[in-house]
């Protein structure tokens, strides 16, 4: 049967990661957040995205090394990103695998505040 | 209001396929199994992989699922039913019932010989069983299994895993007697020969015998007198079904065994019903798992209210027997009155292919194959579709156009087995919008499951593209409407210098991993830049962003140039020393040089100032660029050599190196004509001649072979040069996107003839300029790698994390042979030693 229950609403905690100019326009680094591995993405516009750097198909962590780019849903642009290894492509704002819809990757709260990127992990 | 009793005896994996669907069914049951075995339910199918370093987990029930489920599980056998006042009794516990369902399965026969008792005689079906066969096998050398069906190959497979000299003895004059027909089964018995497991056909075991009375297994005696000596005997003749519960209490069974039961997989008592070995249905029982599975879904269906129905099942079956493909599907014994059989056996490839027609040669009835089973679900699909043949002698024997036949099934044609998608469901998918294979997976769900239909999937996708009357369009990708030869014209033309200008005037949205790398490959080709500098470096592909080859678990391989294949005992001496001093896998390359593997991110830098320091540059092993030009010594110590080839390579290799192109480039320099240098299988080949050298294009080993057309023969080394440098260019110029050289000529109206014209007679006025680009390339070649070394921001971005100097820690690697590999997935679950590798 179920004891203690935390009765603490969650909260995010967030982490410090670096400056906005040390991520590539259209391009992604990796961070370190609380033993998590974390990819953040940088748009043209400086719009931040952060999911998982584990790829869940080839089990390596290497999304912040794969190519950022868009593609067309619904008549609108959607921001996506290819994984190095074998070229599957995933939905930044859900982290959803375009080839495999079952499959995600985790997205992280992101946020810039005084040229800082912030990763925010809900705990 | 209380639910339902389900009582369910036996956790087979047809008991535990009903209780999934149930499940999934939505409604509430109070549900009991009954299980004999130690486990719950476990696959069967792949029970040989037990024997397998690591074993693999083959559990399908958890105990925390049935948890969850609300499934009690009584551990025990059920000794008695008693069908008066719905009870059943595992010794003296009662479990009521309103539902029974029997999954009790089959137990394997064991034919009446004289010494089936001997100690080392064992049968093959549950995880006890293997357990005895492999503690048995610690002390023995060779076994025997008797019986050559499917089941029986997988068990001799298994003995032969655990070290054993294994052998099959079939009764049948063939192996696989119920789904192979003859000539299927004489190339599948050499195939399993080849796998040095001795096969023996045609033989009746009269006995097996012991030595001195010791009781233990000593060897088989056939009836034709031969014995056959062996430590233990592993029964696989084939099944029967445990009906020993129904036929004690009353419920109908068949004459040779099996509980009765109708479409509604119903027995003769109402309360009552049975799935997979242990039913008969229509006088028939399936001794396969997808009939049994089908059953435990129609079971789950009918208890629910729903009317699916059994009607019997297709025993088409597709399989990989111990690495051999075997199919067989519809009537593959030509059993159909009239019905003709034709075949085609391929000796060389080792495949044997046969389909059984009607009378009139107009209809596919079925078929076996042996050896290559790829036309296996195109081959069902006309079965299916009862499509009408005009020539189906093409089904069979290999053509160089597959797409042909298959664009002619008809829209009931089933495409994707897995998810039941027919082609009618694709068709109208593309119809909608769908255009490629992604597109088609994500609106019908096809080629999601096991991936088999895919090369079918993209068939009916370019037939029916055509068929609409779409030009299959040669545009990069979504984000932009043009060609990469247009792109190229258009870039070259208005001088654009990034990804940025290209598509804020030609393209749309932000781009992708298709379009970024097509146009830094075209920038670089234009203007030499570095291909790290700020903007170009996150459009490059992941081997041209750091410089080296990413392998599968992100870590890197490293291979520094050595031009025509040549390099000094200290350039050996010190990629050793570098290699040691990382710890890095090195193999030898089909191209003449040295690849390391395993360097981590962090560590490429390291390794390149120490391959730098030593003398060597970049080998643009991960580029699409030139990557070598491989060489035989030719006239400067070969006794035949006749012009000194190694040399011409290496000013080849350094005249070209760093060239990026569409796709990669290979070339070779053979001295004489024995072509040791297999420069005909390469882009540009060069073969010496008595008066010069004759030039090779457009040849390809690889996927697709293609050998090289002769250009231009006797050329003095100034022209031979000339024509390459033109020729490279012209490539760069026109091919499409990741389009091999021998490609490219293919699908170039005019062919050879037409590139002579271009290249040597200059028939576009144009090789001027290509000389010109050319130069350019030489003048301003530079090792990357060098450059990058000189750059400190550029050598920040070798880090695993931007916030952190910590290392990936899911890179493992483990020792394989005398060197390392990294861990494959299933083994991380293992506890293996880790290996310790330098990482500095």
């Amino acid at each position: 049967m179920s004891t203690a229950i935390a009765t603490k609403p969650l909260e995010t905690t967030w982490t410090d990661i670096c400056n906005l100019e040390q991520i590539p326009v259209a391009g992604g680094v990796n961070a370190l957040v609380e033993n998590t591995q974390v990819a953040i993405f940088r748009t043209r516009e400086n719009k931040l995205f952060a999911v998982s750097n584990f790829d869940p198909f080839s089990k390596a962590n290497v999304m912040s090394r794969g190519i950022f780019g868009s593609t067309k849903r619904d008549g609108r642009d959607v921001y996506k990103i290819a994984s190095p290894i074998l070229k599957n492509t995933f939905d930044l704002e859900t982290g959803q695998s375009f080839d495999d819809l079952s499959v995600f990757l985790r997205v992280f709260n992101v946020k810039l505040e005084a040229g800082r990127v912030l990763i925010g992990v809900l705990w | 209001m209380a639910h339902q009793a389900i009582v369910v005896i036996g956790n087979g994996m047809v008991g535990h396929k009903f209780l999934e669907s149930l499940m999934g069914s939505g409604q509430h049951f109070d549900i009991t199994i009954i299980n004999e075995e130690a486990h719950l339910a476990y696959d069967r199918v792949h029970l040989s992989s037990y024997f397998e370093t690591p074993a693999p987990d083959l559990s399908l029930g958890r105990a925390a699922d049935y948890e969850a489920w609300g499934v009690k599980v009584a551990w025990g056998k059920a000794s008695s039913i008693d069908r008066e006042t719905k009870n059943v009794y595992v010794g003296d516990q009662r479990f009521a019932y309103d539902i029974l369902v029997l999954a009790t399965g089959s137990f394997p026969f064991v034919p009446p010989v004289p010494g089936k008792d001997l100690n080392g005689v064992f049968v093959y079906r549950t995880l006890e069983d293997l357990d005895k066969i492999r503690n048995y096998s610690q002390n023995s050398k060779t076994g025997v299994v008797i019986g050559g069906g499917l089941l029986g190959l997988e068990a001799a497979g298994a003995l032969k895993n655990l070290g054993l000299t294994a052998h099959v003895v079939e009764f049948a004059p063939r192996l696989m007697p119920v789904q192979v027909d003859e000539a299927g089964g004489k190339m599948l018995k050499r195939k399993i020969e080849d796998m040095g497991i001795g096969v023996h056909v045609a033989k009746s075991t009269e006995c097996i015998f012991d030595t001195d009375d010791s009781g233990n297994v000593a060897g088989l005696k056939f009836a034709d007198g031969q014995t056959l000596e062996t430590d233990m005997v592993v029964f696989s003749a084939g099944i029967r079904p445990r009906d020993e519960l129904a036929r004690a209490s009353g419920i109908e069974v068949g004459e040779r065994g099996g509980i009765v039961i109708n479409d509604s997989c119903r027995t003769s008592d109402p309360s009552i019903y049975a799935i997979g070995e242990c039913a008969l249905h229509s006088g028939r029982i399936y001794g396969l798992v997808a009939p049994g599975y089908t059953m435990a879904r129609v079971l789950a269906d009918v208890l629910t209210g729903g009317e699916q129905r059994f009607e019997g099942a297709d025993l088409s079956t597709k399989l990989k027997l111990l690495g051999v493909d075997v199919a067989s599907f519809g009537d593959s014994f030509a059993k159909t009155p009239g019905a003709e059989e034709m075949s085609f056996i391929d000796p060389i490839k080792g495949s044997y292919k046969k389909i059984v027609l009607s009378s009139d040669g107009t209809k596919l009835l079925g078929g076996v194959l042996v050896g290559d089973t790829s036309d296996y679900g195109m081959l069902v699909a006309q079965v299916q579709a009862n499509t009408v043949l005009t020539n189906p002698a093409e089904l069979i024997v290999p053509s160089f156009d597959g797409a042909r036949v298959k664009a002619a099934l008809p829209n009931s044609a089933m495409i994707c087995s897995c998810e039941n998608v027919s082609k009618g469901a694709i068709v109208t998918a593309i119809r909608d919008g769908a255009s490629d294979l992604a597109g088609i997976k994500t609106a019908t769900k096809a080629c999601t499951g096991c991936g088999g239909c895919a090369a079918l999937c993209k068939d009916v996708l370019n037939a029916e593209l055509v068929a609409m009357g779409q030009i299959v369009n040669n545009y990069v990708c979504e984000h932009f409407e043009l060609s990469r030869q247009e792109l190229y014209d258009i870039i070259r033309v208005r001088h654009y210098q990034n990804f940025d200008q290209v598509l804020g005037h030609h393209g749309n949205g932000e781009g992708c991993e298709v379009c970024k790398p097509a146009v830094a490959s075209i920038l670089a080709s234009l203007y030499e830049e570095y291909v790290l500098k700020d903007g170009l470096e996150v459009l490059q592909d992941t081997n041209d962003r750091f410089l080296a080859n990413m392998q599968r678990d992100g870590t890197y391989s490293v291979v520094p140039r050595m031009a025509g294949g040549e390099v000094t005992p200290e350039g050996l001496i010190a990629v050793g020393s570098v290699a040691k001093k990382y710890g890095l896998y090195t193999k030898l390359t089909g191209g003449q040089r040295v690849d390391m593997f395993g360097a981590r991110l962090e560590q490429l830098p390291f390794i390149w100032q120490e391959l730098i320091a030593a003398g060597f540059e970049s080998g643009h092993a991960y580029g699409k660029a030139l990557r070598t030009v491989k060489s035989c010594v030719g006239s400067t110590w070969c006794r035949y050599g006749v012009q000194d080839s190694t040399a011409m390579a290496v000013l080849l290799e350094n005249r070209y190196k760093g060239l990026r192109a569409p796709h990669k480039l290979k070339s070779a320099v053979s001295g004489c004509t024995r072509e040791c240098a297999e420069a005909q299988s390469k882009d540009f080949g060069i073969i010496a001649t008595e008066r010069g050298y004759n030039l090779f294009v457009c040849g390809n080993g690889g996927m697709k072979p293609r050998h090289a057309d002769l250009f231009a023969s006797d050329l003095d080394d100034e022209t031979l040069i000339r024509y390459i440098d033109r020729f490279l260019m012209f490539y760069i110029r026109t091919a499409d996107r990741l389009q091999r050289t021998s490609v490219w000529l293919e699908k170039m109206p005019g062919g050879i003839e037409y590139l002579r014209q271009v290249i040597v007679k200059d028939s576009l006025g144009i090789c001027a300029e290509l000389e010109a680009d050319m130069e350019k390339h030489v003048q301003n070649y530079q090792c990357e790698w060098a450059a990058t070394l000189e750059n400190p921001e550029k050598m920040a971005t070798f880090k695993h994390f931007v916030n952190s100097d910590l290392q990936d820690d899911n890179i493992v690697f483990v020792k394989d042979r005398d060197q390392h590999r990294p861990i494959y997935d299933f083994e991380r679950l293992e506890a293996l030693p880790m290996l310790n590798i330098a990482n500095n």
